[in-house]
């Protein structure tokens, strides 16, 4: 990056450590910081639809719309996440080019699975092995929000459906005492009642899904864990910048990086439970009310 | 004339095309010397040179990606690249899935590495997962612990977990040669796999053709004995 870094055999102190830190690897870690924190941000809004949906899903009283949120919850809650992350990702993208593949190249008889191996026509490859390797990080980048779309989605519809049903019965009868129909009930008794209830456990998902992260890896996307434990692992004389086992160090940015963000959080949360419980038949919306009056 | 004209241009296209056929070349990037990401994030090594020169004497034009050691077969199955070139014994296991190409590494010792000579190698005795150094130690009787990269390997042995490490000697040789005594090898060598070779999917026959006769060439006009003595140093093993 600066002109003095072009020898580093040369560079001693403090010098060094600025050449170090600054070196296109040590930049690619920084990058990463994004990445973990775009992918947060997108999937996060994405997986609370999902659970939005697969919980109102599973209180419906369409029989076959209610089979599908139960098993959505059931089958995704049951599978370790690890199977999953790898599983649904190349269904999708072995998928993707099998539709390609019966539509690009018609002409093409081979078979798609040949034992192992999975053959389609070069055209029909996602993304093409010509393009490149940002599209393809991109690309892995898509299918890993999905992933964890799925995956944290699930968990979330659990915690809304568990919030669903705490929101106090008297409450949905005097609704329909009223008059409104099962629908505006939802809509205007249910769901603004559930969130204070599905809080706690959305935030415990929120701190899982910041540190999943590491599961990036696993389609090729490279994390801030990854590159603390590259970065940090002992590096010998064949590398510019030799060190020893710096692991530790790494590990401790990481450590400030995931208080921070938990301490954020935690501000964050606090502020929208306040919000939420205002109004609210809760113990801790009586004890609001009071102190207000 | 026109359609001359505009015939000659498709066909250079097409030809360009054929040509510079993209071939995606998968490694790990956590195995000095072999293969590792350097201080620029680019991936480096003996493979990396080795692999250009391939790519360049095919006419084929090559991106190198990396990828977990665990997940680098299942990768290259379902397509994510077209090769594995990382440090990968020829097996008759991996044999089974995966297509090889001659070695472009002959087979090479593979060593204990303690804290010190006397080092217990019936004991504990770490290894990277799914390597052929995993599977021997196995069957050696010794208890085997595995670990994810090399790294974590030797850590094991330096943090007490471990008595020993196992793997390819080439790999260990820069952790006792930079220990200043700490590591020392342990144990006698062993003779493992076939050599290092080229991995690709089974149903790749006509570029890992194009590869072994590029590794063909490359072994007579003795630039592969060129890299090896550049990355291994002067005693590693020649073809």
């Amino acid at each position: 990056m600066f002109a003095s870094c072009a020898d580093p055999k040369t560079l001693e102190g403090l010098n060094w450590l600025l050449c170090y830190l600054t070196t296109g690897k040590q930049v690619l870690f920084y990058q990463s910081f994004l990445t973990v924190l775009t992918l947060i941000a997108i999937t996060a809004p994405i997986a609370l639809a999902f659970g939005f949906g697969g919980a109102l899903a599973a209180r419906s009283h369409v029989a076959p719309l209610r089979w599908v949120g139960k098993g959505y919850t059931a089958m995704v809650r049951g599978v370790p996440d690890i199977v999953f992350f790898l599983f649904v990702p190349v269904a999708l993208d072995q998928g993707l080019e099998w539709i390609r593949h019966k539509t690009l190249c018609p002409e093409w008889t081979a078979p798609v699975r040949q034992g192992s191996d999975f053959v389609v026509c070069a055209a029909a490859k996602l993304p093409l092995s010509s393009s490149p390797q940002s599209v393809h990080e991109i690309y892995g980048f898509v299918l890993a929000i999905i992933a964890f779309s799925v995956v944290f989605g699930a968990f979330a519809a659990n915690v809304l459906y568990g919030a669903m049903q705490a929101v106090p019965q008297p409450q949905l009868e005097t609704a329909e005492a009223y008059g409104m129909s099962r629908r505006q009930v939802s809509r205007r008794i249910l769901i603004p009642q559930m969130w204070v209830y599905a809080l706690p456990g959305l935030s415990n998902l929120w701190m899982i899904l910041i540190k999943a992260t590491p599961l990036l890896f696993l389609l090729g996307v490279a994390d801030i864990v990854y590159w603390a434990r590259e970065l940090g692992s002992r590096k010998s004389a064949i590398y510019d910048f030799p060190h020893p086992d710096w692991r530790l160090w790494y590990f401790l940015v990481l450590l400030v990086f995931y208080l921070a963000m938990t301490k954020v959080s935690e501000v964050v949360l606090r502020r929208v439970t306040a919000r939420l419980t205002r109004g609210q038949a809760t113990m801790a919306g009586e004890a609001m009310r009071k102190a207000g009056a | 004339m026109k359609k001359l004209i505009l015939m000659t241009a498709v066909l250079a296209l097409s030809a360009g095309v054929a040509t510079a056929q993209t071939v995606r070349m998968g490694t790990e990037g956590a195995y000095p010397p072999y293969n590792f990401i350097n201080d620029k994030g680019e991936v480096d090594g003996y493979e990396r040179e080795l692999g250009d020169k391939m790519c360049e004497l095919a006419g084929l034009t090559c991106e190198w990606v990396t990828t977990d050691w665990d997940s680098i077969i299942p990768n290259l199955l379902s397509g994510n690249y077209d090769t594995i070139i990382a440090g990968m014994s020829i097996t008759p296991e991996r044999g089974e899935v995966v297509d090889f190409t001659q070695n472009y590494i002959p087979p090479a010792a593979s060593a204990y590495v303690g804290l010190k000579a006397d080092a217990n190698i019936g004991g504990r005795v770490s290894a990277q997962v799914g390597t052929i150094q995993a599977d021997y130690v196995a069957q050696s009787g010794a208890t085997l612990l595995e670990f994810a990269t090399l790294d974590d390997t030797v850590a094991a042995v330096k943090n007490g977990e471990a008595d020993a490490v196992f793997a390819d000697k080439d790999a260990l040789l820069p952790f006792v040669a930079e220990s200043m005594g700490e590591f020392v090898w342990a144990g006698e060598e062993v003779q493992l796999g076939g050599g290092v070779g080229m991995a690709l999917r089974k149903t790749d026959t006509e570029l890992r053709d194009k590869f072994d006769a590029v590794i063909t060439t490359l072994k007579a006009d003795g630039t592969i004995n060129a890299l090896i003595t550049k990355w291994f140093g002067d005693e590693a093993v020649l073809f």
